[in-house]
C-alpha cells in the first residue's frame, strides 16, 4: 500500500539521476534510430528535446500544454525535412494509419476490457468499402460507363463506382460500426477468454469470406477479388486540392496525421465522458458496474462499434494508400500486430498506444526488413529475419505482460489494476480475491 | 450459484414459446450437428443410391477426429483446472509433429523399413515426441502463465497468444516457411479393407487404434491415481485443495504435462497420417480442437473426445463437398453458434465463464 501511495504522490520536477541517465540514453538511441530509418537528424533531436522537457516538468501544466502544441507542430512540419517520395514518409504514413487502428482497438481492449482478437475484420471491411466504392471493381455499374460522385478526373470517367474519399469514409464508418455491434452481440453473455475466441472466430470468418469472395456471386457480381485483390483503388481526391499521386507522399502523410488528430480528439473526449467512465467501470468489475446502473448491453456494444469504426476509417485510407485490397492483408497475425501495439504502449493509455503503434510500425516496416535483416548472417546464422517478425512481436507480448503489464506509458488507474495481484502469492488462483482497499 | 441455476432449470415453463425454447436449448446443438450429414446423406442416396461417399467421409473424419480429440484433451484439461485457454496448445502439437519428423530422419526410418524395425522406431518416436511436447507445455506454463496467475484474465491470454507466435516462428526456423513432405512410413493411403464401398485405409486404423488406448490411459490415470485425484480436487476448488495438502503448483504443472503428452502423440499421428508437416498446422489444429473441446463441454474429458470425432466428421464432409477453403469458416461458425447458444456444450455443465 505504501508503494501505491508513493506512486500517487509525485514531485513536481524530476531531476533524479535515474531520469537523467535514461534521457541521455534516450538521446543516443533516438539519434541512432533516426539515422537508421533515414529520418532527419535535426527533427529527431527536436523530438528528443520535447520528450525531455515533458519528462522533467511532468507536473507543470504550462510545460505540458507547450510540449503538446510543439509536438503537433513538429509532426506537421516533419515532411518538409524529408524526401517527399522517400522510404521514411512511406513508413510514417503507414504508421499513422495503423495508429488510428491501434487507438480503435484500445477502446475495445484498453477502455472496456473486452479482448478482441479479430480486429482485422474491421480493417477488412473498411478496406473492402474502399475497394467497392473507389475502384473499377463494379465494372457493370452505370451500364458499364461507371458511376461517380464528387470526384474529379480521371476517376469520374472510368468504369466502376467512384465516390469521394470522405463519402467512402462515412460509408465505412456506418458499415464497420454495424459490423462491430453485430460481432459484439453474441459476446454479450460471455466473459473473459470466451470473448477472445468468439471475436477471433469472427475475424477468421471475415478473412475467409474475403479470400473466397470471388466464389460468392450476387446478381452476376462477385463480392471480392480474393487473393488477387481489388486494384487499382482511387487515390484520395479532396476538394480544393490537387489529386494525390503515388510519388508525392506528403499529402498522404498529412491526411493520415489529420485522421490521427481527429481520432485522438474523439478518444480523449470519450475517455473523459460518461460513456468512458462506464467502460472503465465495466472493465474493472462487470457485476459491480451493472449493479451501479451501467447498462451493460449498450455500453459494450458502443465500445465494439466505436472501436470498429476507427478500424474502418484506417481501412479505407490504407486501401487507397496501398492501392490494393487483397485477402492476404487480412490475416489473424494482423490482429495480433495491432494488439501488440496496444500492449506495448499501455492498455487504456492513449499516449502509450500512439507510441506503441509508431514504434512497432517502424520496427515492422523498416527496422526488421532494412536494418536488422542481415544481422543473423553476420553472426553466422542462416535465416530471413522478416519471416520471424511475428515471433518477435509474440516475444514482446510475453515479455511485456510478465515484466511490465502496464505498458511503456501506463495509464495510472490501469497500472493499479494490473499490478495489485501479482507477487501477492503465486498460488493464489482466480485473482481479485485479495482485499482491494487501495482503490479508494 | 449452483442452486440458482438448478432452480432456473426446473420445469416452470407455462407457455408454448418457453417450451420451444427449452427444446432448442436441449436438442438444438444436436440438430445443428446432424444437418450436414443428413443433407449430404439424402443427396448421396438420390444420386448414387448408396451412402458409400458419406461413409468414406465419416471414416476419414473419424481418423482426423482422433487427432483433434487428442489435442482437445489438452485444452479441456487445462481449462478444467485453471480456466485458461492455452492458446499455444496447437503449437505444442505442431512441435510434436516436427520432433517426430526429425526423429524419422535420425532413426533412419523410411518407407522401406521392415515391420519390426518400424514398430520399434515409431514407439521410440512416440515416447520422445510425447516427452518433448509435454516438457514444452510445462515450460510454457512456468514462463508465461504462472507469473500471471493472479493477474486479470486478459494477461495470461495475451502471453498465450504471444507464445503461440513464438513457437510458430520456431517452426519456421526449423523447417522453413512452406509445408514439407515427409516419408510415408505406414503407407497411410493403402486400403486395408472395404465394407460396401467404404474404404478403410491403414492410416485410419492407426489413428483410431493409437488414440483409444491413450485416451483410456489418461482417463484411468485421472480417475484412479493419487495424482489424478489431486488434479480433480484442484479443479474443483484450488484453495481447499491446497489446505488439504495438495501441492497446487505441481498439480497444475502435471496437468500441462499430460496435455502436452497427448499433443505430442497427436503430432506423431498427424505426421504419419498426413505425411506433410507445416509450421502453421498447429494454429488451425488448435482452433479446430478448441472447437471440439467446447462442443463436448469444456472441462469434460469424454466431451473433448466426442467433440473431436464430431468436428473431424464435419470437417471432412466440408472438405469433400463444399471445398477445403471454406472449412475454417464452417468450423468457426459452429464455434460461434455453440459458444453463444450452448456454451456448456454437449456433455458439459454450466461454466463460470459463460453463466
Amino acid at each position: 500500500m505504501t508503494k501505491t501511495a508513493a506512486a500517487l504522490r509525485r514531485p513536481g520536477v524530476k531531476t533524479d539521476t535515474r531520469t537523467l541517465v535514461a534521457l541521455a540514453a534516450g538521446l543516443v538511441v533516438t539519434l541512432w534510430m533516426a539515422d537508421q530509418i533515414e529520418m532527419d537528424l535535426f527533427m529527431a533531436f527536436v523530438l528528443w528535446v520535447l520528450v525531455a522537457v515533458r519528462t522533467i516538468f511532468h507536473e507543470n501544466k504550462a510545460a505540458l500544454t507547450g510540449t503538446l502544441v510543439a509536438l503537433a507542430v513538429w509532426a506537421i512540419v516533419l515532411p518538409f525535412f524529408q524526401d517527399s517520395g522517400g522510404g521514411f514518409l512511406e513508413d510514417a504514413t503507414q504508421a499513422l494509419a495503423l495508429t488510428v487502428m491501434a487507438l480503435g482497438l484500445n477502446i475495445i481492449v484498453g477502455f472496456a476490457g473486452l479482448l478482441d482478437l479479430g480486429y482485422v475484420a474491421f480493417y477488412a471491411l473498411g478496406a473492402l468499402t474502399a475497394g467497392w466504392f473507389m475502384s473499377g471493381f463494379f465494372s457493370s455499374a452505370g451500364g458499364g460507363e461507371g458511376f461517380s460522385l464528387l470526384v474529379g478526373e480521371p476517376a469520374s470517367n472510368l468504369p466502376g463506382v467512384h465516390f469521394n474519399f470522405l463519402l467512402v469514409i462515412i460509408v465505412a464508418v456506418v458499415v464497420t460500426t454495424i459490423a462491430g455491434m453485430l460481432i459484439g452481440l453474441p459476446t454479450l453473455r460471455l466473459r473473459g477468454d470466451y470473448i477472445a475466441i468468439v471475436t477471433l472466430a469472427f475475424g477468421e470468418i471475415v478473412g475467409r469470406l474475403v479470400i473466397n469472395g470471388d466464389q460468392i456471386v450476387f446478381f452476376g457480381q462477385k463480392i471480392t477479388n480474393g487473393r488477387q485483390g481489388i486494384t487499382p483503388v482511387d487515390k484520395i481526391d479532396l476538394p480544393f486540392l490537387e489529386p494525390f499521386t503515388g510519388l508525392e507522399l506528403r499529402p498522404w502523410y498529412w491526411v493520415a496525421l489529420a485522421l490521427v488528430a481527429v481520432v485522438l480528439f474523439v478518444n480523449y473526449r470519450l475517455r473523459d465522458s460518461r460513456l468512458g467512465r462506464a467502460w472503465i467501470a465495466l472493465r474493472e468489475d462487470e457485476v459491480a458496474a451493472a449493479s451501479m446502473g451501467v447498462p451493460l448491453v449498450k455500453t459494450k456494444l458502443l465500445a465494439y462499434g466505436t472501436g470498429a469504426a476507427f478500424g474502418g476509417i484506417a481501412g479505407v485510407f490504407l486501401g487507397s494508400y496501398l492501392n490494393t485490397v487483397n485477402a492476404d492483408q487480412f490475416q489473424f497475425s494482423f490482429s495480433i500486430f495491432i494488439l501488440a501495439m496496444v500492449i506495448l504502449g499501455g492498455l487504456g493509455s492513449i499516449e502509450g498506444v500512439v507510441l506503441g503503434a509508431v514504434v512497432l510500425s517502424f520496427i515492422n516496416f523498416n527496422l526488421i526488413p532494412d536494418v536488422f535483416n542481415d544481422y543473423p548472417s553476420k553472426v553466422g546464422l542462416d535465416f530471413d529475419l522478416t519471416e520471424l517478425s511475428f515471433g518477435i512481436f509474440g516475444f514482446l507480448l510475453v515479455i511485456m505482460m510478465v515484466l511490465r503489464p502496464e505498458g511503456l506509458i501506463p495509464e495510472r488507474r490501469r497500472k493499479l489494476e494490473l499490478t495489485e495481484g501479482i507477487g501477492a502469492g503465486d498460488t493464489a488462483l482466480g485473482g481479485g480475491e485479495t482485499i482491494e482497499e487501495v482503490r479508494a | 450459484m449452483e442452486a440458482s441455476t438448478e432452480a432456473a432449470r426446473l420445469p416452470v415453463k407455462t407457455n408454448t414459446w418457453d417450451r420451444v425454447r427449452g427444446y432448442i436449448g436441449e436438442y438444438g446443438l444436436i440438430a445443428l450437428l446432424l444437418v450436414m450429414p443428413v443433407v449430404y446423406g439424402i443427396q448421396d442416396l438420390s444420386d448414387d443410391g448408396s451412402l458409400a461417399r458419406l461413409g468414406n467421409n465419416v471414416v476419414d473424419g473419424l481418423s482426423n477426429g482422433a487427432i483433434w480429440a487428442l489435442v482437445a484433451l489438452g485444452y479441456t484439461l487445462v481449462y478444467g483446472i485453471i480456466e485458461l485457454i492455452n492458446f499455444a496448445h496447437g503449437e505444442v502439437f505442431m512441435i510434436g509433429s516436427l520432433v517426430s519428423a526429425g526423429l524419422f530422419g535420425t532413426l533412419g526410418l523410411t518407407a522401406a523399413t521392415g515391420v519390426p524395425g518400424l514398430v520399434l522406431g515409431l514407439l521410440v518416436t512416440l515416447v520422445l515426441a510425447m516427452i518433448a511436447s509435454g516438457a514444452l507445455n510445462v515450460m510454457i506454463e512456468r514462463v508465461a502463465y504462472r507469473p500471471l496467475r493472479s493477474a486479470p484474465k486478459l494477461a495470461p491470454l495475451i502471453t498465450a497468444v504471444g507464445f503461440s507466435f513464438i513457437l510458430q516462428n520456431v517452426g519456421i526456423l526449423w523447417i522453413g516457411g512452406s509445408p514439407e513432405g515427409i516419408p510415408d512410413l505406414i503407407n497411410a493411403q493403402k486400403e486395408l479393407f472395404n465394407i460396401g464401398g467404404v474404404s478403410v485405409s491403414q492410416g485410419d486404423v492407426l489413428a483410431v487404434a493409437a488414440t483409444i488406448p491413450l485416451v483410456l490411459l489418461l482417463t484411468t490415470f485421472i480417475a484412479q491415481s493419487r495424482l489424478g485425484r489431486a488434479m480433480r480436487a484442484t479443479a474443483q476448488d484450488p484453495e481447499a485443495a491446497r489446505l488439504m495438502g495438495i501441492n497446487v503448483d505441481t498439480t497444475i504443472s502435471l496437468t500441462f504435462l499430460l496435455g502436452g503428452i497427448m499433443a505430442g502423440a497427436a503430432g506423431l499421428i498427424y505426421a504419419l497420417y498426413q505425411t506433410t508437416i507445416w509450421y502453421f498446422q498447429g494454429f488451425q489444429a488448435g482452433l479446430i480442437a478448441f472447437t471440439a473441446a467446447v462442443m463436448g463441454g469444456i472441462g469434460n474429458l469424454k466431451g473433448a473426445v466426442l467433440g473431436g470425432f464430431i468436428i473431424g466428421i464435419i470437417q471432412q464432409i466440408s472438405d469433400n463437398r463444399i471445398g477445403g477453403e471454406w472449412t475454417p469458416a464452417i468450423v468457426f461458425s459452429y464455434l460461434v453458434l455453440i459458444m453463444v447458444f450452448r456454451p456448456s456444450g454437449l456433455l458439459g455443465e454450466e461454466t463460470r465463464e459463460a453463466g
